[in-house]
């Protein structure tokens, strides 16, 4: 079978990942629930890891795909500290939002 | 195929807008695991199907697990029988469910219509040559990324033994 000549711009699939990038900061810098902003930066890294994807795919080489691996080991690290803290916070102020928490009470 | 991109792009976009404008932690999380899904779809069809195994596998599966454990811990007690009854309306759950049956939609499309195997104008990155270029040149990479994790592995551990300890 002849492949049909197809090319997704680099620019499409840049322009997803920036929209996706916009959507995690406005929600980090929007909402005060300590889950929600933790979600919020997981969007922005797989955003990054797109938009290299995105790279890698139109220079051909697999140099995105190994950036997006390390950035998933990075979001897996981030994750899990982030969540046990989540948890400490709760048993302390009863509550998950950030604002509470704007104090430091040592 | 560009049509199929665009489809999972729009559900990745709608999905994300639902996840940072959504109430309740379980329904911010349901769209946030399709639209994992629909950010796997597009990287398969940028000719990366090992990334896009890992994406479903780490983020929609492992890393979203993590997030459904910590917010099923938090809502002990009464109150989560009663958001318990709620899930079950369907209006909960129909949104999630509409965006993840475009995504079934396209990938029975893609497989049905035989476009996979050509995949034209975009060159497939084998898992192979993935793992070659992995263990070769960035192989100090991946010894950091080791050494990345095991500090996590023991903050994770430290902060959640710290809380069990003072609970019993």
């Amino acid at each position: 079978m002849n492949a049909v000549p197809l090319s997704i711009p680099l620019a499409q699939g840049m322009l997803l990942a920036g929209v996706l990038f916009a959507f995690g900061l406005i929600g980090l810098l929007v909402r005060r629930n300590l889950i929600f902003m933790l979600m919020s930066v997981e969007i922005m890294l797989n955003a990054a890891g797109l938009a290299f994807i995105v790279a890698g795919a139109q220079w051909e080489q697999a140099d995105g795909q190994i950036m997006f691996l390390f950035i998933l080991t990075l979001a897996a690290a981030e994750v899990s500290v982030g969540l046990a803290l989540v948890l400490q916070l709760y048993r302390h102020f009863q509550t998950l939002d950030a604002d509470a928490m704007s104090r430091l009470w040592g | 195929m560009t049509g199929a991109f665009y489809l999972a792009a729009l559900v990745a976009a709608v999905s994300t807008g639902l996840v940072i404008t959504s109430l309740n932690a379980v329904h911010a999380l349901l769209y946030l695991i399709v639209s994992f899904l629909a950010v796997a779809v597009v990287f398969f069809i940028f000719g990366a199907p090992f990334v896009a195994m890992l994406e479903i596998i780490i983020y929609a599966g492992a890393i979203m697990v993590l997030f459904v454990f910590v917010v099923m811990m938090l809502n002990l007690g009464r109150r989560a029988i009663e958001q318990e009854a709620g899930w079950l309306r369907s209006r909960i759950w129909i949104g999630p469910s509409i965006l993840s049956a475009t995504l079934l939609g396209e990938l029975l499309y893609l497989f049905g219509s035989g476009i996979l195997s050509q995949a034209g104008g975009i060159t497939v990155q084998a898992p192979k040559q993935v793992g070659v270029v992995l263990l070769g040149p960035y192989l100090i990479g991946v010894e950091l990324a080791s050494m990345l994790l095991l500090p996590g592995l023991v903050g994770a551990y430290h902060l959640g033994r710290h809380l069990n300890s003072e609970d019993a």
